[in-house]
């Protein structure tokens, strides 16, 4: 029984007390190593601001997919769901503790105990108003349908966003955005292919699908409106002004809806950021006590 | 020579061939080599594999959500993509094991129906509720422990894909084993409140985690003629010993307290004896008693049923497009 044996004497190997001997569950900060200084001209607040913007985007769209995990239609989804997931809440992570890195903490390194790394104390700590993420994202999932709808559109300004980030002047932003954009290309992929099947697969689901379209659509209204800080930082070569990335967005969009045989709706005017200022629905305030709950309830533990 | 003489006991020709096979399928099981989907194989042996490789998918499937139910909740985002990431290893495994059943003619969605109508079970362990995050590191340490006791052995199951596929499964279940107890140490090097959490998970789940190795050989009809095949390798209760064994030791030096007074090691055996098992609790839980057994299906039936118009749509748009 040599197999058995090696699995126990590993838990052995604990006895070191060091508690790293499971991989994967070191690493308790996710920049370790990393140079986090903020490059030359560029205000650490407005890093900062602009990291969670796109951190917490991430992290909520992340919470969300988690939603799906034991509910969704096949096996191979709850898989390629939790990838996903995976993926966004890995950009999360890096995001968060790169803004804690640049000093934007807040009022959450005040009620988050010293043990608790920055990426904590931002997701966990920070009330609704301080997050920084679009309505598009908080949204609820709804069904099958409007949830592949809401990820395509949610996973197309994103990978136009990174695409361009790479050349970022900040270098973690730009490691970042690479390794991101590549996954991203397989997150849209994936939920392309879901609404072409959806779209163009039975009257049922084509309903289904137009009607995911019809709800995810208004939320596009502010999502290529610049913020003060992403227009300053685009200026500086930091970040990139999602008002650029529109034409590539609409153009994908258009293209998939039409192949999934689907009407495109009209295009919302455009409005000034809520959420990237911290206006929310209730949505995002019940989706927060769930992510938060249990962490604000211990702030002086350690996980 | 009459016409009257009498006939000899008839062997028919398809009855000689039969013999052959199940001569070559005795040999194959006798030199402990694997029997492959496209072999001849007995229709008993079909049967029980079907069975014992459905029942290990659906409790891959239905074990998903007892940890499941704190992703959402997860205490930090490292947490999170260590549990996010377990939980979707057991889809993975579901995934296998429904593959390895589907090469004896079983069809995974066919199954899953079983699973849903109460035809086919899946481990009791999963009927238990996860009241706190220490729970999800219990689960690990016992639950994927005793599962490992049980699984390894498959490893060598006379069935070529299900033991191809159990040691890829036991690989990633002692990655899962000890990412749960290093969770449960660092929980015991928090506050008190933590430390209050593993014990209250370890008095939880314990004596489950023993019932997982099934009713004692005493009691256990199909183990002798699984033994016989290849196909179970070693008894419950000799399963249930080596698990015990070899967690006293761990719990020592996690610093918890295995709810057994009579839990004593014996110095002649090198073993621990450990107190009677409440056989009637596990007999309420098979028997669909337990806390969350409606729950479980429940949510594995909405799973499906609510998402029956995508699986309809995804067929009709891959005829189409075919």
């Amino acid at each position: 029984m040599a197999h058995e044996e090696t699995v126990y004497d590993a838990l052995d190997l604990a006895h070191g007390g060091e508690g790293q001997w499971a991989f994967g569950t070191g690493f308790d900060d996710p920049l370790a190593g990393v140079d986090t200084t903020v490059p030359d001209g560029v205000d650490p607040a407005d890093l900062g601001a602009y990291c969670l913007m796109l951190g917490d985007d991430a992290l909520v769209l992340a919470q969300r997919l988690t939603e799906w995990i034991t509910a969704a239609p096949e096996l191979e989804e709850e898989v390629a769901l939790a990838n996903i997931a995976l993926d966004l809440l890995g950009q999360a992570r890096l995001l968060l503790a790169r803004a804690g890195a640049a000093g934007v903490l807040g009022r959450s390194r005040e009620l988050a105990g010293p043990t608790i790394p920055d990426e904590d104390a931002l997701a966990c700590f920070r009330d609704p108003d301080e997050f920084r993420c679009t309505a598009l994202v908080a949204a609820p999932n709804g069904d099958f349908g409007r949830t592949m709808v809401r990820l395509l559109v949610a996973t197309t300004l994103r990978l136009a966003v990174l695409t361009r980030l790479r050349a970022s002047r900040d270098p973690v932003l730009a490691a970042l955005a690479a390794k991101g954009a590549h996954e991203l290309t397989y997150h849209r992929d994936y939920a392309a292919r879901w609404v072409l099947r959806l779209g163009d697969g039975t009257a049922e689901s084509s309903r289904r699908a137009q009607a995911g379209v019809d709800d995810v659509w208004p939320l596009l209204a502010d999502v290529f409106s610049p913020t003060d800080v992403e227009r300053r930082l685009a200026a500086a070569g930091v970040a990139v002004d999602p008002s650029g990335t529109r034409a590539e967005v609409t153009d994908v969009l258009t293209t998939v809806l039409r192949r999934a045989t689907l009407r495109v709706p009209p295009w919302p005017a455009d409005e000034a950021p809520a959420g990237r200022h911290g206006r929310h629905g209730p949505e995002l305030v019940d989706l927060l006590s769930r992510l938060q709950g249990l962490a604000r309830q211990h702030p002086a533990a350690t996980w | 020579m009459t016409a009257t003489a009498p006939a000899a006991p008839a062997v028919s020709p398809a009855d000689a061939v039969e013999r052959q096979l199940q001569e070559q399928f005795d040999a194959t099981i006798a030199a402990q080599h694997r029997i492959e989907p496209r072999d001849w194989m007995p229709e008993g042996y079909r049967r029980t594999l079907i069975r014992q490789i459905a029942q290990h998918a659906h409790s891959e499937i239905i074990g998903m959500q007892p940890e499941g139910d704190w992703l959402l909740a997860a205490p930090s985002l490292r947490r999170k993509a260590i549990l996010l990431a377990k939980v979707q290893d057991e889809a993975g495994h579901g995934m296998y094991l429904y593959s390895a059943a589907e090469t004896l003619g079983a069809d995974r969605a066919d199954l899953t129906d079983k699973l849903i109508e109460g035809r086919q079970k899946y481990s009791s362990i999963f009927n238990y509720p996860t009241l706190t995050y220490a729970d999800v590191g219990v689960i690990g340490w016992l639950v994927d422990g005793a599962a490992i006791c049980n699984q390894v052995p498959l490893c060598r199951s006379s069935y070529g894909p299900y033991a191809r596929a159990m040691i890829r499964v036991c690989k990633e279940e002692s990655f899962h084993q000890r990412q749960g107890y290093e969770l449960l140490m660092t929980m015991m090097h928090g506050t008190g409140e933590q430390r209050a959490m593993v014990q209250d998970a370890v008095d939880r789940w314990w004596w489950p985690s023993l019932m997982m190795f099934g009713p004692p050989d005493t009691d256990s009809p199909n183990s002798a003629r699984s033994m016989a095949w290849g196909i179970k390798r070693h008894s419950n209760d000799e399963l249930r010993q080596r698990f015990v064994d070899m967690t006293v030791p761990q719990a020592e030096f996690l610093g918890v307290t295995l709810p057994d007074p009579d839990l004593s090691l014996d110095p002649a055996t090198g073993r621990y004896r450990f107190g009677p098992i409440d056989w009637e609790e596990l007999k309420r839980v098979i028997s669909g008693q337990g806390p969350c057994n409606a729950e479980r299906i429940a949510r594995r039936r909405a799973a499906r049923d609510d998402n029956a118009w995508v699986t309809e749509a995804a067929t009709a748009y891959a005829e189409k497009n075919s």
